[in-house]
């Protein structure tokens, strides 16, 4: 009998398998792959690494800020600031037709791009940034509103209103067209506020410390065990059933598989308004190796949110299988790194990341050979619309890669290839059986750092008398 | 152990959940709170960490009495007199 039984080796699960291990729990994580990390994952391919999805470690602080997610993160799993690496980004920016607003760790040039861009705005900008700073990320109050609501209260020209939110909903918004206003708080203050950063070593880095502390705090980590069901009684979970038909007992449960996918898996099933409603976004993303750094290429952007028209459309794309108009460009290049000794540091090989949204059941309905077909003809396309916003890098790509919507589900089992899971987040983590938890995405918690505070918080709710 | 080295366990533990403190002005008879920041999974830390080390087992109504140092220590002396330090 376990006291925890923890159902997902990725950032949350692990953060908190940490903490109650550490505190004298019984833990064991089940995974259902055989390696670690669930949506942050990373694999090897042809020689080369590669994180699976991993554009930027957000809420980025700098050494010795005693303040804020990543601080917390640190103190609580008892982790090092140096520990992760992480270096800051170069500058990134929000590309929109005739118009771009430029930003890096400091917050200061965002300002300043919004003051030169949309001189009418700004102190509105100003306003809005000292509501949203007061915004309390522990006792959630008013999470639910709109974001869109709010933040036209502050800014009435709606291009900028548009550009605004085009990157906090790339970088986590599970809802189509509009933003829970906690979210928007929580989103803008780790993208803009804190800002980007990225281990050199990418998140196989974070993901092996964190199984390393794990290991020696007592904890099981079983890999290949898939959960098949849930049992439960009418208030409680009394028992995990195996893929394999295996069976494991524990106390609670904690589940990072996300909020529908979990109560899917409750035996005697739940009702559909208990299950909840699946997310609808799903992405592709393509990886293209280039034969150069891409500064040398006159790139030097680490991020790159672009939209081709004035109106930012976050929502499925019904008609096709992914959304040409708008995408995310990341250069895992343009970090900082440094060596031990302070020289600067470049990755071995230029990689460029592109990200579209896309369409997750007409990418299911593919055949295999449809979907070998439509793979390539959607990483041209990709190039295609990306290269408008950056220095054509196509003539120097050396190996590629890409996900889609079949990948996610396959690897992740979420509904749907859902990257930032279900639209209503569970944010104290409860369901409707007392000792059956969820930490994660669907908490209401996205990022690296984000996905370790949703671990870290639920296992406090656990540990204490 | 002796009130003195209870004193010097919380201080070890102190350490570690808020290692960027000077624990050395530390005044016995003032609140925590007064003088580092700690918040409150610090001090859920704190009670779980005497539970782990020294099994120490403390309920909720009595958190109150762990607010000072020196409280700390009156509260823990019965408590953990029979540790062997």
């Amino acid at each position: 009998m376990y006291d925890t039984i923890i159902i997902g080796a990725g950032l949350s699960g692990l953060a908190a398998g940490i903490r109650l291990a550490h505190y004298g729990q019984k833990v064991c994580i089940l995974e259902r792959h055989y390696t670690i990390g669930g949506l942050n994952s990373f694999y090897r391919m042809h020689g080369r690494d590669f994180d699976v999805g991993l554009h930027a470690v957000t809420n980025f602080t700098p050494k010795g800020t005693r303040r804020g997610p990543l601080a917390t993160v640190l103190k609580r799993l008892q982790i090092e600031w140096d520990e992760f690496q992480l270096a800051p980004q170069v500058g990134s920016s929000v590309a929109f037709p005739g118009v771009k607003l430029r930003f890096t760790n400091d917050f200061k040039l965002l300002e300043s791009e919004v003051a030169r861009a949309f001189p009418t705005q700004i102190d509105g900008f100003r306003q809005l940034v000292a509501q949203l700073a007061d915004y309390d990320q522990i006792d959630q109050a008013g999470y639910e509103g709109s974001a869109r609501e709010v933040v036209s209260r502050f800014i009435s020209d709606p291009l900028l209103v548009e550009m605004l939110f085009c990157p906090l909903m790339w970088y986590g918004n599970a809802r189509e067209h509009d933003m829970d206003y906690g979210q928007f708080c929580i989103m803008f203050r780790s993208v803009f506020m804190e800002g980007f950063s990225r281990p050199f070593d990418g998140i196989r880095l974070i993901l092996k410390i964190l199984v390393k502390k794990f290991k020696a705090s007592g904890g099981e980590l079983r890999l290949r065990s898939g959960v098949q069901r849930i049992e439960t009684d009418a208030s409680r979970v009394q028992r995990i059933v195996l893929d394999n038909g295996d069976v494991v007992e524990g106390k609670n449960v904690l589940s990072s598989a996300g909020s529908f996918e979990t109560l899917r898996m409750v035996n005697p099933p739940v009702s559909q308004t208990t299950v909840g409603e699946p997310g609808r976004l799903s992405f592709i993303e393509t990886l293209s190796v280039l034969d150069r750094q891409p500064r040398d290429l006159g790139h030097d952007e680490t991020i790159v949110f672009f939209n081709d028209h004035d109106k930012f459309e976050w929502c499925r794309p019904e008609d096709d299988l992914c959304d040409l108009r708008t995408g995310v460009i990341c250069s895992p290049n343009n970090y900082a790194y440094r060596n031990n000794d302070g020289t600067p540091r470049d990755l071995e090989e230029g990689v460029m990341r592109i990200t579209l949204l896309a369409n997750h059941p007409r990418w299911v309905a593919l055949s295999d050979e449809e979907y070998k077909d439509e793979k390539e003809r959607w990483y041209q396309a990709t190039l295609e619309s990306a290269t408008r916003f950056t220095p054509d890098f196509r003539p120097h790509v050396v190996a590629t890669d890409m996900f889609t919507p079949r990948t996610i589900e396959r690897f992740t089992w979420h509904t749907n290839g859902t990257v930032y899971g279900a639209p209503k987040k569970r944010l104290d983590g409860r369901t409707p059986y007392e000792n059956l938890y969820l930490c994660g995405t669907d908490q209401g918690y996205v990022g690296i750092i984000g996905s370790m505070i949703s671990g870290i918080s639920l296992a406090t709710h656990l540990l204490r008398p | 152990m002796s009130p003195e080295q209870i004193r010097q366990a919380l201080l070890n533990i102190l350490t570690r959940i808020v290692p960027d403190e000077d624990l050395s002005q530390l005044k016995d008879d003032l609140p925590f709170r007064e003088q580092m920041e700690l918040d409150s999974m610090d001090f859920l830390d704190i009670v779980m960490e005497l539970r782990k080390q020294y099994r120490v087992q403390i309920p909720e109504e009595d958190y109150p009495h762990l607010a000072t140092m020196g409280g700390a220590v009156t509260y823990l002396t019965p408590r953990m007199k029979d540790i062997q330090a």
